[in-house]
């Protein structure tokens, strides 16, 4: 590659603060610098790549620069915090269709030499595709403009036939590399679809799994297109992320005790039968009891979950906490890895609300606590409280690691109906002669409880 | 570019991935995702070389809407995770 040493250094410095940026966010302390270092990086090398000598279509580049970006730092601006998992999934799908796209220009050119090349080239517009279009059908689900999930009638059948063909298409082009202009068209349209059909059968619970899986997908193809092109920053970016995406997709995959090809093929909704039957009632309480409950505690441990992010309680929520530490109770959040909606859903809507994060602690932190806790305090969480992951065997979510809160004195659940969580599964928790329900939506639950506590003064 | 030399970039790359992530605390997976979701934006360079060395207008189309997506991943992925790494604060610099 005959590239000015200018360009080439440009862009190994701005890789370079990619993999700094990136061990700067796995520090609380240090992760915003983080994600500046790598925003001067990405600045970096982008200015780099207009010094690239014979480049053509310099003013059609930068109205597409301009555009995207605009139309995404004003999206991103103004989005809610409680919508931000939704954000992150349209992103990320934008990047992995841009991957697919260059896959599509490199094969249009005939630019793709050598089977190594043409092969990758392939990889990364498959995955880049599906991670596109997958992405998209996401989005709409978060959104709310997808109500339910679809299941096709053989839903494993077409997932397996799709794949299967998107993966004959490749191998084709592969082989015959020039590939046919129709060959190449046909084999971008099942790649499409296929993320789709893929993404359309999985409900919300299992939404961290799949953003994270998605993200891990778009950095692939990234990495892949960039030894089509012969940009190591590209190559480099893209596997970190790749690397750590699919790390990070089998925490969450672990957190739910669901290998990924259970996600991804045997959602758990609508499905879920099993689970026994349970014994006793659900007992309900009001929100001047709980109040008192919670006021003459000496340690709370509250445990959010969608229902808070839904309600958009979490400011109420944290006056609520206050409250109750000017009383000299000790509160505590406990976070379920996979509560919400993306991964660290909830970590982001209780520090927008301006919760410390030393407030906040992990399964494991925590689990230990909850028997010397007098109250837990349940809000929209249901299936990670559910003991039944514990102790049911025919449970659909047996083995999953639950947060303990039935081993709490006592046990406060705010909850707006009498349903099931998403997996359509009982909770054994809201039966426990401990557990007193508080029925309602979060925020006035919220609200009324602040009430109360300052009517105590 | 040599093979070899990509195997060599491919493999430590996925290591340091994987090293840099380690064991990470439950209340970084969001910038972990969401920053990692913005590096990848960097696709917007190798869009921009594909657009550069673009001919035929369907070529330019292709390479337009890769410029723009790229863009938008990078753009949209930095702001959103600089708004939410921005929240994070211990108790002191909360008050």
């Amino acid at each position: 590659m005959s590239l000015p040493l200018y360009v080439q250094g440009a862009w190994f410095g701005g890789a370079l603060l990619f993999i700094l940026g990136l061990k700067g966010m796995s520090s609380p302390a240090s992760a915003r610098r983080g994600i500046v270092w790598a925003g001067y990086g990405m600045l970096i090398a982008i200015a780099a790549s207009f010094l690239i000598p014979g480049l053509k279509n310099i003013a059609l580049m930068i109205a597409a620069l301009g555009s995207g970006s605009a139309a995404a730092w004003f999206s991103g601006k103004k989005v809610k915090m409680t919508d931000m998992p939704q954000m992150v999934a349209v992103y990320n799908g934008m990047g992995g269709g841009a991957a697919a796209a260059i896959a599509a220009i490199e094969f249009a050119r005939g630019d793709a030499h050598g089977t190594i090349t043409t092969t990758l080239a392939v990889i990364g517009a498959l995955i880049g595709a599906v991670s596109f279009t997958g992405s998209c059908i996401a989005y709409a689900k978060l959104q709310g403009l997808m109500q339910r999930a679809y299941r096709l009638p053989a839903q494993n059948v077409v997932n397996v036939v799709l794949a299967l063909a998107a993966a004959a298409l490749g191998a084709t082009m592969i082989a015959l590399a020039p590939a046919e202009p129709e060959l190449i068209y046909v084999f971008f349209a099942v790649a499409l679809a296929l993320g789709v059909v893929v993404t359309l059968p999985i409900g919300g619970a299992d939404m961290p799994v799949v953003i994270s899986l998605f993200n891990a997908f778009t950095g692939l193809a990234v990495g892949f297109e960039g030894y089509v092109l012969g940009n190591p920053a590209l190559i480099i970016a893209g596997i970190v992320v790749g690397a750590a995406g699919t790390l990070l997709t089998q925490l969450m995959a672990k957190a739910m005790n669901r290998p990924l090809s259970n996600i991804l093929f045997t959602p758990i909704s609508g499905a879920a039968q099993g689970g026994g039957a349970i014994e006793g009632s659900m007992k309900e309480v009001g929100a001047i009891d709980a109040a008192a409950l919670m006021r003459y505690a000496s340690k709370v441990i509250i445990v959010p979950g969608y229902g808070m992010a839904v309600a958009h309680a979490q400011h109420k929520v944290w006056e609520m906490s206050e409250m109750l530490e000017e009383a000299g109770v000790e509160v505590k959040f406990a976070i379920h890895p996979v509560a919400g909606r993306m991964p660290g859903h909830m970590n982001v809507l209780l520090a927008e609300a301006g919760v410390p994060y030393d407030k906040i602690f992990d399964l494991e932190e925590i689990n230990g606590e909850f028997a010397q806790a007098d109250v837990a305090l349940i809000i929209g969480a249901n299936d990670v409280v559910n003991p039944s992951a514990r102790t049911d065997k025919s449970s659909p979510i047996y083995g999953m690691p639950i947060l303990n809160a039935d081993f709490a004195q006592n046990v406060i659940v705010i909850k707006r109906g009498k349903g099931t969580g998403y997996s359509g599964v009982e909770n054994a928790l809201f039966y426990g002669d401990n557990t007193r329900m508080l029925y309602g939506d979060a925020q006035p639950m919220a609200g009324e409880i602040i009430q109360q506590l300052k009517a105590m003064g | 570019m040599e093979a070899f030399v990509a195997i060599y970039i491919f493999t430590l790359a996925a290591f340091a991935g994987y090293e840099i992530i380690g064991k990470v605390p439950v209340i970084l997976h969001t910038p972990l995702m969401s920053g990692s979701n913005f590096i990848h934006g960097v696709v917007v360079v190798g869009a921009m070389i594909a657009l550069g060395a673009a001919d035929t207008v369907t070529e330019q189309a292709i390479g337009f809407f890769a410029v723009a997506l790229g863009a938008a991943n990078a753009a949209g992925g930095y702001v959103v995770t600089e708004r939410m790494l921005a929240m994070f604060k211990k108790k002191e610099e909360a008050l």
